[in-house]
């Protein structure tokens, strides 16, 4: 794996930044379909973490075939 | 019988025999501890996704998690950060753990860290710690099942009032012996797609006889629905919420039914998937602990039907009570048998999961080295029956306040076993006698702060020059372990005492 494919990890750390700094979310507004801030900013980090995850994942899989174990 | 009971009782009856099909599904000599313990390592993507969905989203969080929304407001909502951060770390860490396991035949993270640094006792103590936070996790699986048979209001008087629960466990116990992972693996499927129906029916039924979701908002008060403002000098519970759902995330996936459910997969790649695919559960679980204001917004606990279950059960009581104030009869018991059998899949994994660990890394590594295959897989079978049979007889003989209390300290625990295990993954800087002292250092640490607070919160307000810190006990307890284990080295180093060989040597752990 090239140095340029290393760095594509960092995607994951991102949903770290996104949901663990509480003071970014912790308001009532803007409401979305009547859920306040804190709990739709929050649910929206469960799609974009996939995302994030999924990239990564097509990202590295050129390496696969050297993996030690693969799918038969 | 009314409609609830007899739907419950169905699916009861359907997952038990599926339970005792699974030795016949995809046949593997179970007379092996790879076939019993890990069901051969042969599941694939989808099943493995249905395995670990079943086994990290437990019926204790069904209920637990609505219940601290229901009392305690926006602090219980650190469930979903907690699935979010964990599947980027799973997607890390996990398959490195798989391909290093798959190469080497180890069963569980414990074989793996006493070969990594040549030290059984650094086995021994990952196992121990193991053993001792699954045991309560079990048994609070349990208590989710008695608030719905309570509910139900199944059970006689006197000895019989916990027959129905006793029932349940020994035939999840007997079908566990007989088909180990393969049991839980199969029943999650049936256990996940009844969740999934549920919470999605409830959170679109239920609103919709409150007003809206504006509307159950509009009635929890402001100071529930976000945190205060931090006094001065504190980061308040700001840095408690944050560093609950990284702690948790951090522990959940030192738990022995998380590894074991890992294990299982047939590929590192199958481990990556599931890493990807894995949050669709938080989704699910966030709508869930919404169901905590839904519950508070209808006042449940004020109507007198439900009365009597409050007082037992307290917060807990809060879903089954909102599903039977608003919910038809009959789906109603579709939802209880999703809670009893979504307790039933991570109590057999974690059964499995703590013979695997009981088998290895204490019966084989010091009381019979030379046990056959064959003898491996009888003892796990063995300390399978008296891991649910311990769990049964604490959940029966011991007030449940002690094993929440133990479940809270188990996660402050299972956590001292991370720089062990994730840094063997990737370094073997640490020397072994350091990962012993850290381990030892980071226990007593995080079970002074939690004993601190009279073990009633996990949330520990750490001061330093002036300012307070609160944040769970897990977190700083790890740290004071990782700091302690990096001054050790250093001194054991320079005293050149010796770090034993690396027995992963020849594999090539890749992955990340």
């Amino acid at each position: 794996m090239g140095l340029a494919s290393r760095w594509i990890y960092l995607l994951l750390a991102i949903p770290f930044f996104g949901t663990l700094w509480v003071p970014l979310y912790n308001h009532v507004r803007p409401t979305f379909l009547g859920f306040p801030f804190f709990y739709w900013y929050q649910f929206a980090w469960v799609p974009a973490s996939v995302v994030l995850t999924a990239i990564v994942y097509v990202a590295r899989r050129p390496s696969a075939p050297t993996d030690v174990t693969r799918d038969a | 019988m009314s409609a609830a009971l007899g739907i419950f009782l169905a699916l009861f009856l359907l997952v038990t025999g599926l339970g005792f099909w699974a030795n016949r599904w995809r046949p593997g000599d179970l007379g092996l501890l790879s076939e019993w313990g890990l069901g051969g390592r042969r599941f694939g993507a989808l099943v493995t996704w249905f395995l670990l969905g079943g086994d990290l989203y437990t019926a204790y969080t069904f209920i637990a998690v609505p219940a601290l929304v229901f009392g305690q407001g926006a602090l219980g909502f650190f469930a979903l950060p907690y699935t979010i951060v964990m599947y980027p770390i799973m997607f890390m860490i996990m398959p490195k753990l798989w391909t290093v396991a798959r190469e080497r035949g180890y069963v569980t993270a414990a074989d793996f860290v006493e070969q990594r640094f040549d030290c059984r006792m650094l086995g021994l103590l990952v196992a121990v710690t193991g053993i001792l936070a699954t045991m309560p996790y079990i048994a609070l699986q349990l208590v989710g099942i008695q608030v719905v048979l309570g509910a139900l209001h199944l059970g006689g008087t006197g000895i019989w009032a916990e027959a129905p629960l006793i029932i349940a466990f020994v035939v999840l116990a007997a079908y566990t012996y007989t088909g180990g992972l393969r049991a839980p693996a199969l029943i999650a499927i049936v256990k996940d797609i009844l969740i999934y129906t549920t919470v999605l029916t409830a959170v679109v039924v239920i609103p919709a006889h409150l007003g809206g979701w504006t509307a159950i908002f509009a009635k929890v008060p402001a100071a529930k629905l976000t945190f205060a403002k931090p006094p001065p000098h504190s980061t308040g519970i700001l840095s408690g919420y944050a560093t609950l759902a990284l702690g948790s995330a951090l522990a959940l996936l030192m738990y022995p039914h998380t590894v074991t459910g890992v294990l299982g997969a047939k590929s590192a790649d199958v481990v990556r998937k599931n890493a990807v695919f894995l949050p669709a559960y938080s989704f699910v679980l966030g709508l869930l602990a919404l169901l905590g204001y839904m519950a508070y917004a209808a006042h449940v606990n004020a109507l007198p039907q439900f009365r009597d279950g409050f007082a037992h059960f307290g917060p807990s009581y809060a879903v089954p009570a909102l599903f039977m104030r608003f919910l038809p009869s009959w789906f109603v018991g579709f939802a209880f048998a999703a809670i009893a059998i979504g307790a039933l899949v991570p109590a057999a994994i974690m059964s499995v999961a703590a013979a695997n660990l009981f088998t290895r890394n204490i019966y084989k590594a010091f009381l019979h080295p030379r046990v056959s295959e064959a003898g491996e897989a009888r003892t796990a079978k063995l300390a399978s029956l008296f891991v649910k049979f311990g769990a049964l007889v604490f959940v029966l003989g011991i007030p449940e306040k002690y094993a929440i209390v133990l479940q809270l300290l188990g996660g402050i625990w299972i956590i001292q076993t991370f720089p062990a295990i994730v840094i063997g993954l990737y370094t073997r800087w640490p020397h072994r006698y350091a990962l012993v002292t850290g381990w030892l250092a980071g226990m007593i640490a995080g079970t002074a702060m939690a004993a601190s607070t009279s073990f009633k919160s996990v949330i520990y307000p750490l001061t330093m020059a002036g300012y307070t810190v609160p944040a769970y006990a897990a977190v700083y307890a790890v740290l004071v372990n990782l700091i302690v284990t990096v001054v050790a080295t250093w001194v054991l180093k320079t005293l050149r005492i010796g770090a034993g060989r690396d027995g992963t040597l020849d594999v090539q752990m890749r992955g990340a």
